[in-house]
């Protein structure tokens, strides 16, 4: 057995964590930060050691865990996983930059929950049992729970209950589908519950199941009430990262579970998935037109733009009824880079409502205006982020959209009709905060005694409109090495199990 | 005599608790000697129990005991568990006015009763440990006397305790006049035919009528819903210490008392109870959990998550399998510890004059004392089945017994329900973490004491990354 990397990336940010709480609060950033810098190093070796050419699962590692249960510690990344691994790698060092003086409460255990939660979130990415799949997708909620419970804003406790009990209720619905299916197939290797075969009335209730997991932590529409309570009330990293890592997990999970273990359920439940990836498009794209409140505004767009991501995934199967397998892969693969991008962006936008609430302390659009005249290096920041968010060409949130259209366009020209009507809202609603805000006369005497961003804070927006604009201009940065995931994907769905 | 020897761990302890007593009533109020003594007593005794794990099944005294890895794992865990309910106890029955030496010798007696239960396969044997259990069990409570609540507690208690017992005894003098035994091996042999006696129809509904009032008996002894009105008043207004010793090891004592009679016993029948254990626990866990978000008590709460818990073990056993009862046993065992981490906090936390028995109580722990709020919270995640604590591989094991036996709906509202449990598990880690306290003491906790809650509380986490050990024992005693 080769060096487990994977191991090292899960554990490394785990123990680090663990050290950082016990270091205490003295020492706590710089040992955060030098943590956080060493695990990004570690998961670049995944980028660079990745075989682009093939769909096998790669830096495998199997080992027995609980022999009695058939449940292995076993691990492996494909071309789905590995960008987000190395992505949440990343936030993960951008957040220890955000807390750096902005937290002065316990920021021992601030830092420590974020490493562990990194540790948590990369096993989600690279488990291939079920059962270690559910055990780091739940075990994230106690770190965010504790985040948003200790750090957050007034109405918190409420905010966090809300979020942990939503998101725990869906996965247990998961985990009694996994155990059905290691009745039925004796195993949860998660490449072996890929080839079970199920016949359509257990792949439509086993669907059923993992939708409740993973349409809870997209979140998609109706079930997407606990994100905006979340989003506002949780610390700005806490924000960040709910936004950037754990709404990915969902999507994940389409990609990992639902699709490959129930493809015919999926291919009969896609119009369902459509319409309401619709929905969470245009009707909640104007929900958040009406907001007044930044961070819910910004989490309303979260949830939006996270229906691109449904949307893509599900168009597949209606091209895959017109057997146009170049539209499939097409579809899933701006899914999958809609998800990257609006990792950086949304994590983005969270940070500069964070750099504003951290000087005036509101989150309200009202007690702003015309932060530009004192505030120039970040407004234009501010403007990029707001154009990325609204899929400006250039930028990589135009990727991933444009994508997912040109999929659905090959679908149905109404689809894809209303999917672009999200170039216009998203324009509106983000473009017009940004007006109230950063453009016009200065607002008040408080946005007039503003300073602009220092060194830390530039370096932290520079980091991510440095990502925002590779992968707008270069998205083949992360679409070669899904490709030939993706291809495999595509064939796996396009066989009925039955 | 025959095989006396197997009995050993047993006489032994009766032996040093009849000793200690004596050696009590020469001591100094002030001092610690009785507390010592006992402890080694048990240390004794669990190195007796332990040594006895792995070793091949041997039936003695007439067949009435029985020591095979099922009961040898179960009293290490029973003894292991004593010695950390005595421990916590110590300073909060030192500083009231309970007679303390009374207080360890009476936890000696109940834990040898709890010994008989798991190693009886004689209905006698089993209402004698039982009996030793439960008569401890009336004078604990009751020692706080010149707290009216417990006085209460305890009378409300023994009399519903002694009704328990009474449709016990009925119950298994119906399956006698049934079977014409009180052996269980033999029962199992009539019942299923293959002695040489065999059954008639009407005497086959003569046991299963003996059955149902042994159901009773048992339910009565686990908490289990409808059965379960004694353990939220007998567990707030018995002393917290006792209130702990209650609510953890005698939920192993039970289990292994139900797996002896329905299993070990009354195999044949257990179409008849795999229904009646099927409801009970789909109830127990519904009301168990709903019931528990009311409370402002913490150690009512605590009571109806154990009614909820218990609803979980008999979910396992539901199963009628022998990976459904080794479900069972883990959760059994797990619950045990896990809760008493729980309770060792909530006594570490009270002082003299002070009781922590509301969860305002718990307002800020976290910042009086990070410690034992870190310790309350491993515990309160692995009640709550959130993995990776070791509560979560629990309910895992009882889950798949139960999908594995065609009870899926029964499991999944066992997941429902511990979703609507994990709610006021999380309120108490927001009690500790997201409020400021309200008393501002600082809490004072003993080197010993935190030793054994650090053990404790990593002993939750570490067996949830690692409960492979365990599992294999459980999986062992029903090998």
């Amino acid at each position: 057995m080769s060096f487990p990397i994977l191991s090292l990336t899960v554990w490394l940010p785990i123990i680090a964590g663990a050290l950082i709480i016990a270091a205490g609060n003295s020492h706590a950033r710089k040992f955060a930060m030098g943590a956080s810098i060493v695990t990004f190093l570690v998961s670049l070796l995944l980028y660079t050691g990745f075989d682009t050419t093939t769909s096998d699962m790669q830096f495998t590692e199997n080992l027995a865990w609980l022999p009695s249960f058939d449940i292995n510690y076993a691990l492996g990344v494909d071309g789905m996983s590995m960008p987000l691994i190395i992505l949440t790698t990343m936030i993960n060092v951008i957040v220890v930059i955000s807390a750096w003086e902005v937290i002065k409460d316990r920021p021992a255990i601030y830092l420590g929950s974020f490493s562990i939660m990194t540790g948590l979130m990369i096993g989600v990415f690279s488990a291939l049992d079920a059962i270690l799949f559910y055990v780091f997708f739940e075990a994230t909620l106690i770190p965010m729970f504790l985040i948003i419970g200790i750090w957050g804003g007034p109405k918190r406790v409420y905010a966090t209950i809300k979020f942990f009990i939503y998101t725990f209720l869906g996965s247990v619905m998961m985990l009694i589908a996994l155990i059905y299916m290691y009745r039925e197939g004796g195993s949860f290797g998660v490449l072996d519950l890929h080839a079970l075969v199920l016949n359509e009335q257990q792949q439509f209730w086993i669907f059923l199941a993992f939708l409740a997991a993973f349409a809870v932590k997209i979140p998609m529409w109706p079930v997407h009430t606990w994100l905006p309570d979340a989003h506002v009330e949780a610390p700005t990293a806490g924000s960040a990262v709910l936004a950037a890592i754990m709404l990915k997990m969902g999507g994940y999970g389409f990609l990992r579970f639902s699709l490959p273990i129930t493809p015919d359920a999926s291919a009969g439940m896609d119009v369902f998935m459509i319409v309401i990836s619709l929905i969470a498009i245009v009707y909640i794209g104007f929900v958040a037109l009406a907001q007044q409140d930044m961070k819910k505004l910004i989490a309303y767009s979260s949830i939006s733009h996270m229906g691109f991501v449904t949307l893509g995934i599900f168009i597949a199967f209606q091209l895959i009824a017109k057997d146009d397998s170049a539209g499939v892969a097409l579809g899933i693969e701006g899914a999958m880079i809609q998800m990257i991008s609006h990792g950086f962006i949304s994590a983005a936008m969270f940070l500069c409502v964070g750099v504003m609430y951290d000087r005036i302390h509101s989150r309200e659009i009202a007690d702003y205006g015309g932060v530009i005249n004192t505030m120039p290096i970040f407004a234009a920041f501010m403007v990029f982020f707001a154009m990325a968010n609204a899929g400006l060409p250039g930028t990589s949130g135009f990727v991933g959209e444009f994508m997912v259209i040109l999929a659905s366009f090959k679908a149905n020209f109404w689809i894809a009709f209303l999917a672009a009507s999200t170039l216009i809202l998203g324009a509106a609603y983000t473009l017009w905060m940004v007006k109230r805000v950063i453009m016009g006369p200065v607002g008040n005497d408080k946005v007039a005694a503003l300073s602009d961003i220092n060194k830390r804070e530039f370096w932290m927006l520079g980091l991510l409109a440095a990502f925002v604009l590779l992968i707008g201009v270069w998205p083949n940065l992360i679409g070669n090495v899904m490709h030939a995931s993706v291809e495999n994907l595509v064939q796996h769905i396009s066989t009925p199990k039955y | 005599m025959d095989n006396l020897h197997i009995a050993l761990p047993e006489i032994f302890l009766l032996t040093a608790t009849c000793a200690i007593l004596v050696v009590g009533l020469f001591t100094e109020a002030k001092s610690h000697f009785v507390y010592w003594l006992s402890q080694v007593a048990l240390v004794v005794t669990l190195v007796m129990s332990f040594s006895q794990v792995g070793e091949d099944a041997m039936t003695g005294l007439s067949g009435a005991y029985t020591v095979d890895s099922l009961s040898a794992t179960l009293k290490t865990w029973i003894l292991m568990i004593a010695i950390g309910i005595l421990l916590y106890s110590r300073d909060y029955v030192g500083d009231r006015k309970i007679q303390k030496n009374e207080y360890f010798v009476l936890c000696l007696f109940a834990i040898s009763g709890m010994m008989i239960m798991v190693s009886a396969t004689h209905m006698l044997t089993v209402y004698l440990g039982l009996e030793l259990l439960a008569l401890s069990q009336y004078a604990m409570v009751a020692l706080h006397r010149d707290n009216s609540r417990a006085a209460e507690a305890a009378m409300k208690y023994f009399v519903l305790g002694a009704l328990a017992s009474g449709m016990l005894l009925y119950g298994m003098s119906m399956i006698y006049g049934a079977t014409g035994s009180l052996d269980l091996h033999l029962i199992r042999d009539i019942l299923a035919g293959t002695s040489a006696e065999a059954l008639s129809t009407e005497r086959t509904i003569g046991a299963r009528f003996g059955l149902t009032f042994l159901i009773v008996g048992i339910a009565f002894k686990l908490g289990a819903v409808p059965f379960h009105m004694w353990v939220p008043d007998v567990y707030e207004g018995a002393p917290t210490s006792v209130t702990m010793f209650i609510s953890t090891a005698p939920k192993i004592a039970a289990f292994a008392m139900l797996i002896r009679l329905l299993v070990g016993g009354l195999d044949t029948l257990n179409a008849d109870w795999q229904q009646m254990l099927a409801i009970m626990s789909a109830l127990s866990m519904v009301v168990g959990n709903l019931i528990a978000i009311a409370q402002t008590n913490i150690k009512r709460m605590l009571a109806y998550s154990t009614i909820s818990h218990v609803g979980f073990l008999l979910m396992g056993i539901v199963g009628v399998t022998n990976e459904g009862y080794s479900a069972s046993m883990f959760y059994a065992i797990t619950y045990a510890f896990t809760t008493l981490a729980a309770f060792g906090v909530l006594l570490a936390v009270s002082r003299e004059g002070h009781e922590a028995d509301t969860l305002d109580d718990l307002a800020g722990l976290g910042r009086r004392n990070a410690f034992l709020a870190s310790i309350m919270m491993l515990s309160m995640i692995s009640l709550a089945g959130v993995p990776p604590a070791v509560g979560f591989y629990a309910k895992l094991s009882v889950l798949q017994a139960a999908v594995g036996a065609g009870f899926a709906w029964l499991a999944i509202l066992g997941v429902i329900m511990s979703v609507i449990g994990a709610f006021y598990y999380l309120r108490v880690i927001k009690m500790m973490f997201f409020d400021d306290p309200t008393d501002p003491v600082e809490i004072n906790v003993s080197g010993d004491v935190t030793a054994g809650l650090a053990v404790n509380g990593i002993a939750v986490l570490a067996l949830g990354l690692a409960p492979g050990f365990i599992m294999a024992a459980c999986i062992a005693a029903f090998g």
